[in-house]
């Protein structure tokens, strides 16, 4: 017996969008330069939700000025148990209004209010309340016995956790010292601006924390601006080569989080419900928007035929819709141009021979949608497996020997996240030990935590964020 | 090597002293015995073999004196060094640490039984007094037995448990980049060569090291050291040879790692840029890069040598019955 669900809308009503937002520059809201500006639009619509602000290299120069004078007169001078309350203030201010975020995440950015709401702002909140802790502890952080801040930090974040990501990256920097100046991504600049709000509401010192929204332009222009002393950049790996040459010669300290082909290896012996629980979430999640996404599974030969119908079913019984409805599972995929990798990508690998599968999956007609799709009989020469797609795409690949497994696992140029699955405890810890990624999610997968290390081997990126590590990247 | 330079260093003397120099050279006389000169080869995979290139160039002490023949280093030779680092890597991450220990802690022994010959290579080639390089030597031995004593310690300063919030056990460790390409220091070929490549194998990495060009005899000789101290080959692949022709290869090829650009001098940017197209680590040259061996001399350089070629690896697992 099958029972409808009944529609289960989050009321938009918790969000005030005004019409047009400026950049955020020392403290106060302030128009570009330039006047231009960009429209961010609801994906799963298509409506447009308000226009913000395009910062130049005018605006540019403000800002970092302005992290300049904050960080030498204010930030850097405050005790650290003085900065750690501000810190505190901002973390229990976006608890409060974290209703309001998480809606305003899901309609700009398109993923479902579920996540946002007990996954994402959850852990925003959880970010900046650890590192609040930190400020006035950094000297048993095991960087030496004075750890000084870098001064101003230039910061680019992208669109699938933005509010996520500005946590990850505002809340350590802050923290040691720094002051910021950050831009958020094109489509997805909302929840940063009122992250500004926020920052006014916690009386934070003017020019501690700068946003600057805008385009690809604006971030190269902040990036290369030789008056920031730190570059953090999480994003595509295209970008963050493009960034590691520009900082070269210079003294900016770089991190970069680059993308991933993660590879999820289920072994004989797993737990199979559990596991097709752990593929699911570790694909699609967030619509697979996700750099250390497990899109590589590799399933042991003898449990291929057990394990890829009870897959395809629980598949089948994802929610794709409306991403303020409580009971959506997938919500739409970011950006026209997101898509349109997607199809890409997906095509290439009906053309090069894999064979695709997707549930029958009515699609909204606005916006923009891609139903959960499953490829196999893939070859690890295959553009789908070799290629982060970024999207609800998944790839399965099969091994007979654990040895296999680790070698087509770690065959990628990227090396971020990886999962095993195996009851095994001596066979999970000998693949843990030998998967070259940062972030190994044995018998479970895309878990997060402030306290908990993240960040790739190779073209993945370098640098960790979270937990002490997180720290080592903002003193010097 | 010593004694050869000693003996024409004494001809240069008798010349000058007797004045008739010239009649003294038509009549050469019989020596007693003949030295037997070392050929300064690579060191590539445990085995010791000339530039496939066939080419060598003279190198001198630092007052002119020829020393001897080091083999010039080509680009073939360069890619030869990254395949056997490379080789060599799983191996070596996988001893265990203390494995490891004991395997640099046997390096400083042998060196240590070979004092007298770096201390007159030191003397020699580099023109330092004998107290000076005595205490270069000594540093050097000594650095080896502090990278030893880190090698099953590194694991638990920079790695530990992350109490996450929920039932999840959780930890991060540090593990080896790779393949880690070292421009050693041009002005300090001992104790600065020490230096820099103990930490990067102290962790596990493997190592393809450019030595000093103007003064690479150190570094053949030790890396006669480490081929009789238990280290397996290809481990440390020594290169002797010129950064700017060898450099933009090393600093390009998308099996290396990590760079340490200590010894790139005014070609640190270009390569630091050449990295970036793998998203190769890079360590920029500090403030001991150029100031020869004294500036190596701290006893205790911590661990800021070792955390740029290691990665943070982190691992989750739920907790339940």
């Amino acid at each position: 017996m099958i029972f409808e669900y009944a529609p289960a809308p989050e009321s938009r009503s918790v969000v005030t969008l005004r019409e047009s937002y400026g950049l955020f520059i020392d403290g106060e809201f302030t128009p570009a330069e330039s006047g231009e500006h960009l429209t961010s639009l609801n994906p799963a619509d298509e409506t447009k939700l308000a226009q913000v602000a395009v910062a130049g290299p005018a605006d540019v120069d403000r800002a970092v000025a302005a992290a300049r004078r904050a960080h030498d007169t204010v930030w850097s001078r405050m005790s650290g148990a003085e900065r750690g309350k501000y810190l505190f203030r901002i973390a229990r201010i976006i608890q409060e209004r974290s209703r309001e975020l998480a809606v305003l995440e899901s309609l700009d950015n398109g993923k479902p209010i579920k996540e946002t709401r007990d996954v994402d702002l959850p852990l925003v909140a959880a970010h900046f309340f650890y590192y609040a802790g930190w400020a006035d502890k950094l000297a048993h952080a095991g960087l030496g016995p004075a750890p000084r801040s870098l001064g101003v930090a230039a910061q680019v974040i992208p669109w699938n956790f933005p509010l996520l990501m500005l946590a990850w990256k505002i809340a350590p920097a802050l923290a040691t010292g720094n002051t910021v100046v950050l831009k958020p991504a094109e489509t997805t600049p909302l929840t940063a601006l009122v992250f500004a709000e926020i920052c006014q509401e916690a009386d934070l010192p003017p020019g501690v924390v700068n946003i600057l929204t805008g385009e690809g332009g604006t971030g190269r222009t902040l990036v290369e601006h030789p008056d920031v002393d730190k570059v953090a950049f999480t994003g595509s790996t295209e970008v963050g080569r493009q960034i590691a040459r520009a900082v070269a010669g210079t003294d900016k300290r770089l991190t970069l989080e680059l993308g991933g082909k993660g590879a999820n290896i289920v072994y004989d012996d797993a737990a199979i419900d559990q596991a097709v629980e752990g593929i699911v979430s570790g694909i699609f999640f967030n619509q697979g928007h996700v750099c250390c996404a497990g899109s590589r599974l590799l399933v042991q030969e003898s449990i291929v035929d057990e394990l890829m119908p009870r897959l395809k079913e629980r598949v089948a019984k994802l929610r794709l819709g409306d991403p303020l409805d409580k009971n959506t599972d997938i919500g739409a995929i970011n950006s026209a141009a997101q898509l349109e990798r997607i199809r890409d990508l997906v095509d290439s690998g009906e053309a090069e021979g894999a064979e695709r599968w997707s549930p029958a999956c009515d699609l909204p007609e606005n916006g923009y949608w891609f139903a959960p799709t499953i490829f196999t009989g893939v070859g690890q020469a295959h553009r789908v497996a070799r290629e982060e797609i970024f999207g609800p795409v998944l790839s399965v690949l099969t091994f007979r020997t654990p040895e296999e497994a680790v070698g087509k696992a770690n065959n990628t140029p990227y090396g971020l996240s990886a999962g095993v699955w195996t009851e095994k405890g001596s066979r999970m810890l000998w693949t843990a030990e030998r998967l070259r990624a940062g972030v190994v999610w044995s018998n479970t997968f895309n878990k997060f935590d402030p306290t908990s290390p993240f960040g790739g081997y190779k073209e993945s990126g370098y640098g960790r964020e979270g937990g002490r590590h997180g720290l080592e990247a903002y003193v010097g | 090597m010593a004694e050869r330079r000693g003996g024409k260093k004494a001809d240069k003397a008798d010349k000058a002293d007797k004045g008739g120099a010239a009649q003294a050279a038509r009549t050469p006389a019989v020596p007693a015995r003949l030295a037997v000169r070392k050929t300064y080869k690579l060191y590539l995979g445990g085995a010791f073999p000339r530039s496939e290139s066939g080419r060598s160039y003279a190198v001198t002490s630092t007052d002119g004196t020829h020393l001897a023949n080091a083999a010039l280093a080509s680009r073939k030779d360069a890619r030869d060094a990254v395949a056997a680092a490379r080789k060599a890597f799983s191996g070596w991450s996988g001893r265990t640490a203390y494995n490891r220990g004991q395997i640099l802690y046997r390096v400083a022994e042998v060196l240590e039984g070979r004092r007298d010959q770096f201390v007159a290579r030191a003397a020699s080639a580099q023109g330092l007094t004998r107290v000076r390089a005595e205490e270069v030597v000594s540093a050097a031995i000594d650095r080896w037995v502090y990278y030893a004593g880190w090698t099953d310690k590194v694991a638990q300063v920079l790695g530990g448990a992350n109490p996450v919030s929920g039932p999840y056990y959780n930890h991060s460790a540090p593990e080896p980049t790779g393949v880690v390409v070292v421009f050693a220091p041009q002005n300090a070929p001992l104790l600065g060569l020490t230096s820099v490549v103990a930490p990067v194998i102290a962790t596990g990495n493997t190592a393809v090291v450019v030595s000093s060009e103007a003064a690479p005899l150190a570094a053949v000789d030790l890396a006669e050291v480490l081929a009789t101290s238990d280290l397996p080959g290809g481990v440390v692949n020594l290169l002797t040879g010129r950064v700017p022709e060898l450099g933009p290869h090393l600093a390009a090829h998308a099996d290396v790692n990590a760079l340490d650009l200590t010894g790139t001098g005014e070609d640190a940017t270009a390569f630091e840029e050449a990295a970036a197209q793998t998203l190769t680590r890079v360590l920029r040259r500090g403030p001991d890069a150029d100031g020869g061996e004294e500036a190596w001399l701290d006893p205790d350089p911590g661990t800021s040598r070792m955390t740029p070629f290691l990665e943070t690896k982190t691992v989750w697992h739920p907790i339940g019955v």
